[in-house]
Order: C-alpha cells, then structure tokens, then sequence
C-alpha cells in the first residue's frame, strides 16, 4: 500500500515539475522559435509554433546591422573583469568573516546583503553623474566597477558559506607549518574552496552578463554589451519581434551554452553544504 | 633547544578568565603531559604556547626568547592535531612536504627528508596517496610526519589519539614515546585520558579549571598526591575517598585509599560490606563494594581472580602505610 502511494507520488511530483520545468523554458523556446520568422508570420495570430516557412533572415539583418562581436567581446570583459576583481576582493574578505570573526561580523553580513534591497534606479543619478565626470560614460571601466561593487555582497555571502564548511584546524596546521597568511589562502583554502569559489565565479558571469539596468544606462555604443545589443531591437517606430528574437537568441546563446556544461558544477556549488 | 617557560599568563575570553595566571617550566627534552577533565583549560595552554591563541597577560618564552607576541609559524614548534588537520587536496609526499616548502627548502633537501620521515613511520607505500584514502592511523602518523621533518625545538600533540580505536591507540602511544627517545626533543601531550598520561609522560601537569593542581612525575602524583582532586584524578579505578568519623579516626578531614592498597577476607578485617558487581578482567578483579558506611560504593582491585558472588558479605583492610590524609581544604597532610 504505501509502496503504491509513493508510486502515485512519484508520478504526480514528476509531471509538476516538468510543467514547471516547461513553463519557465517556453518564453526562451518561443524566443528561439520566433527568430526563425519572419516578421509577418512573428506577429500572425494565431501564432503557428513549428509549421511556417523558416528563415535564416533575421539573423542576416542583424548581423548587417549591427557590430554583434563588439558586443559580445564587451559582454564578456565586463562579466569576466568583474567577476574576477570581485573574487579577489571577497575571498580575503570572506576569510575575515569566518575565521577571524568579530562580533560585529554578522551585522557586516547582513548591512551588506541589505545594499541589495535598495532599488538600483535609486542610485541612478549619482553615479551616472560622477561617472560623467569622471570621463567613464561608455566605458567598460564604469561597468566593470560598478557590477563587481554591485555583484560583491553576494560573491562574500557565497563565499562565506563554502568558506564556514572548512574545519579551522587546517588553516592553523599551516600556521604552523609556516604559512603565511597568504600562502595559507593560496595553498591551502583556495584549493579546499575550489568548488564553491567556481560555482560562485559562474553564477556571478551569468549575473553579470543578464545585467541590463546599468549596461542600458551607461553605455551607448563603444561598451555597449549584448543586453544593449538586444535591447537597440525593441524601436518605439515598429515591430520587430522577429529580430528582436534573433538578436535576444544571439545574447543568450553563449552563456546558455556555458551554463549548460557547468549545470552539475553549479548546482554542486549552490547546494555545497547543505547536506552533510 | 626546547625549553618552554611560561610566566604570569593567563587567558580569558571576553569576561570569562579561563586560565589564571599561571606559570611552568618545561625543561628541553622533557616528555610532558597536561591532563584533566574535559574544560579544565588544558587545549587551551598548548594553544596559548603553539601561538594560535594570544595570551591576555603574561610572557611566554621558548629558548629564552620572548615569544609571546610571535605568530606560530615563528616560534619553531610543530603541532598535531586530535582531526590530523592533513590537507585533504595534497597527497601524503606534499602534506609532508608543505612545512619544508614554506621554508624554502630545496627540492632534494626536501625528497631526503622525506624519504627519512616515511621510512621512520612506514609510510613509504603511502606516499602518493591522499588522505582520504588513509587509515585513522596512517593518517596520523602522516600528522607526525609534517611535524617531524620541520626538526621542531618542541612537539606539541593536541589528543592525538582519541579518534582512534583502542587497540590502535595503544599502539600509537607506544610509537610516539618510542618517538621521543629517538629524538630527544621536547614534547607537549594534551590528553584527559590519564592512562595515556601515566604511561607517557616524564612529568604530569594536573590541571583543573585552569589552574595547575599538581606538577610531578607519573609515580610522584600517584604516590603523592597534592590534594583530593590529583588523588582522584590519577589511578585507575578511582581512589576511594572517605570523609566523616571514619576520617577523624586518622586524624584527616578526608583520607583515601586506593582499589589496589587493599586486602580481602571473608571473615575478618577492618571494614565491612556486600558485594555489589564484581568485573573479572582475569587479571585482575573489580569489585564494588556497598554498604560499607564509609561511602556509597566502594572499590577494591585484587590480584588475579577471586569468587565473590552479588550480596556476599566481605571484609576489606586497607594497608595503612599506604593511606592517603588530607585536611579539611582537601590538601594533603604529611
């Protein structure tokens, strides 16, 4: 009987999280399918998913129109510089935190987490101004700065984390060894962290790369990055759902791919600790 | 080298003193063992002497010099941990090897010591492979490796033992004793395992709620005991401890006498009581001994076997010049 039940159980849970699954998938689908239209088929209603006459079209027309490997050159600095300066900012950081806390470290934790609840728009004109002038509108340098400051409170929470899972006696055995404080983070916590440090570096490329508020506000053309890319598509005079759906393809393309093959990383990394 | 001297230190956390001042010498060479209950401040003092604590008052000095304000990788001891602490990411040839890296040591300086240091603890087969692939034993004696090949002026091991099966530790404790005639070279040993204690130690160090109870030699604290808690705490079984008229009769406000200082009759002798349980070790025999009217449970260690069944009545005679006197303070009276 309760082998049946969790049987029944079994099926039901799986259907659910396959709509579920589906669901969330179907806008990227429907994404993808679109940029294989054309425009008039795009807008046609009712909407036909699979039977329409496929198009290489779009992707032509935007590849004329546009400088695509501008901007997924710029993408990729802005997401990798950022998430490389960030990491090395949060992994001493995040050492203080769990192995030298303080008493006030849990507040820290928490004043940090909380910069994340402020709506970015209402920090809009600061920094627009004194990146104005300070010369860096358009700049990948601004963006750069500014997505590691606003991407950091979660790489040292992350961080913190995997960090608090590693036993503080291997730590002083290498201060006894003759470690140095940064020989000890080198050679001997780096190296133990490896797993949550990757999972954080990966979910910070994929944050930093979807980031469209700042990269819409603070570029134009020269660091514009593939969110601007997408976003030169959506024109107040018309329609173009067909190229806006190429171009959005194009941008999500890369880092679905990378994602893709580091999923079992990812999820190791975000689940890192919870299951002893 | 190895010579260890602490003066007026102390340590508190936050406003809880956990070590008043307190002072010791342990002189170069000198296998020494801090015993005690668990929280008596014992992991603590190595900790405060390895410099992964910072003391709150006090000098500490090692070979003379100040090291009080030194880090640990300065002070020239190695340590072992009661976890091994190995680095789980390196093999057994790199663990070893990390103390002589960090010193900068050459690499054929560094191959020969660690050949010698395998050699030493067996661990020749080992050598590629990573701690997690190791036995608790090869673990620690890996631990001992990365201890040894740093040629420390003093060892400090941390419980070294206690994550290991009976059997294996006995075997262990024999290696490091072994060890330290071998070498020569100052060893701290923190244990609550008096037998580790007993059997290791050159010198004892009782400590109970931070403060040293007694310092001596293992047969000094077993046959002289400062006062009621050192009496109690060395020897296995226990010392049995009587207060009250039977006391006063020898002129004491406590007097002890231990399991082993006692003889047996069925029919005659100084104290009366019933058998309780009585343990066969072959060897030796335990048996608890109650309604005495001296204390609740009495224990008695005899010779070889003896029958004695539950509720039997017994008569036991302490050997008088082995019996223990304190005062009302609990301190010895000579």
């Amino acid at each position: 009987m309760a082998r049946a039940i969790s049987k029944r159980r079994t099926v039901i849970v799986t259907i659910l999280a396959w709509t579920i699954g589906l669901l969330i998938f179907f806008p990227i689908l429907w994404t993808v399918i679109t940029s294989f239209k054309t425009e008039a088929e795009a807008i046609a209603d009712p909407p036909s998913l699979f039977w329409f006459n496929w198009t290489l079209e779009n992707y032509n027309v935007v590849n004329a129109r546009s400088n695509y490997p501008l901007h997924f050159m710029n993408s990729v600095i802005i997401s990798l510089g950022s998430t490389l300066i960030g990491l090395a900012i949060a992994v001493p950081a995040a050492w203080s935190m769990a192995f030298v806390p303080s008493k006030q470290t849990k507040n820290i934790l928490m004043w940090m987490l909380s910069t994340k609840m402020l709506p970015s728009v209402g920090v809009l004109i600061p920094i627009y101004l004194i990146s104005r002038n300070l010369g860096l509108l358009d700049s990948r340098i601004a963006l750069v700065v500014i997505l590691t400051l606003i991407n950091l409170p979660i790489i040292v929470w992350m961080l913190y984390t995997y960090f608090k899972e590693i036993p503080i006696d291997i730590l002083e055995a290498a201060r006894m060894d003759g470690a140095s404080l940064k020989s000890e983070i080198l050679y001997i916590l780096t190296p133990m962290a490896l797993p949550g440090i990757a999972s954080t570096m990966l979910l910070n490329i994929i944050l930093a790369w979807n980031e469209a508020f700042w990269t819409l506000n603070l570029t134009a053309a020269k660091a514009a990055p593939l969110t601007a890319f997408i976003a030169s598509y959506s024109s107040p005079e018309g329609l173009f759902y067909a190229k806006l759906s190429a171009a959005s393809t194009m941008a999500i393309a890369p880092i679905l791919i990378m994602g893709w093959f580091s999923q079992k990383q990812l999820v190791r990394g975000l689940t890192f600790g919870a299951v002893k | 080298m190895g010579q260890i001297s602490l003066n007026q230190v102390t340590k508190s956390f936050g406003d809880v003193q956990v070590i008043p001042p307190l002072d010791l010498d342990i002189n170069e060479g000198e296998f020494v063992v801090f015993v005690g209950p668990s929280g008596c401040g014992k992991s603590t003092l190595l900790r405060l002497i390895a410099g992964l604590e910072d003391t709150t008052s006090g000098v500490i000095k090692i070979d003379d010099t100040d090291a009080t304000a030194l880090p640990p990788a300065k002070r020239g001891l190695a340590m072992v941990f009661q976890s091994y602490a190995l680095y789980p990411h390196m093999s057994v040839r790199k663990n070893i090897a990390f103390p002589l890296r960090m010193a900068g040591m050459d690499q054929a300086a560094q191959d020969a010591k660690i050949n010698a240091a395998a050699t030493a603890l067996n661990l020749t087969d080992y050598l590629d492979r990573r701690p997690g692939q190791l036995s608790g034993g090869q673990r620690q004696r890996v631990a001992i490796g990365r201890a040894i090949v740093r040629e420390p002026s003093a060892f400090l091991f941390d419980e070294p033992l206690s994550n290991l099966d009976a059997a294996l530790r006995v075997g262990m404790r024999l290696e490091i004793s072994e060890l330290h005639k071998k070498l020569e070279t100052t060893m701290i040993y923190v244990t609550h395992d008096q037998v580790e204690a007993m059997t290791m130690a050159d010198k004892i160090v009782v400590l109970q709620a931070g403060v040293i109870e007694q310092v001596g030699s293992p047969l000094e604290l077993y046959h002289k005991p400062r006062n009621k808690f050192v009496a109690g705490f060395i020897g296995s079984p226990k010392m049995n401890l009587i207060e009250g008229a039977e006391a006063e009769k020898h002129g004491a406000a406590t007097i002890g006498i231990r399991p082993e200082h006692m003889t047996v009759s069925k029919s005659e002798g100084t104290w009366k009581g019933v058998v309780g349980v009585a343990e066969h070790l072959g060897s030796d025999t335990f048996i608890h001994v109650h309604e005495t009217g001296l204390m609740d449970t009495m224990t008695l260690r005899i010779t070889g076997d003896i029958e004695a069944r539950h509720g039997d009545t017994i008569f036991l005679s302490p050997e008088m010049d082995k019996l223990h006197r304190f005062d009302a303070q609990g301190l010895r009276l000579v």
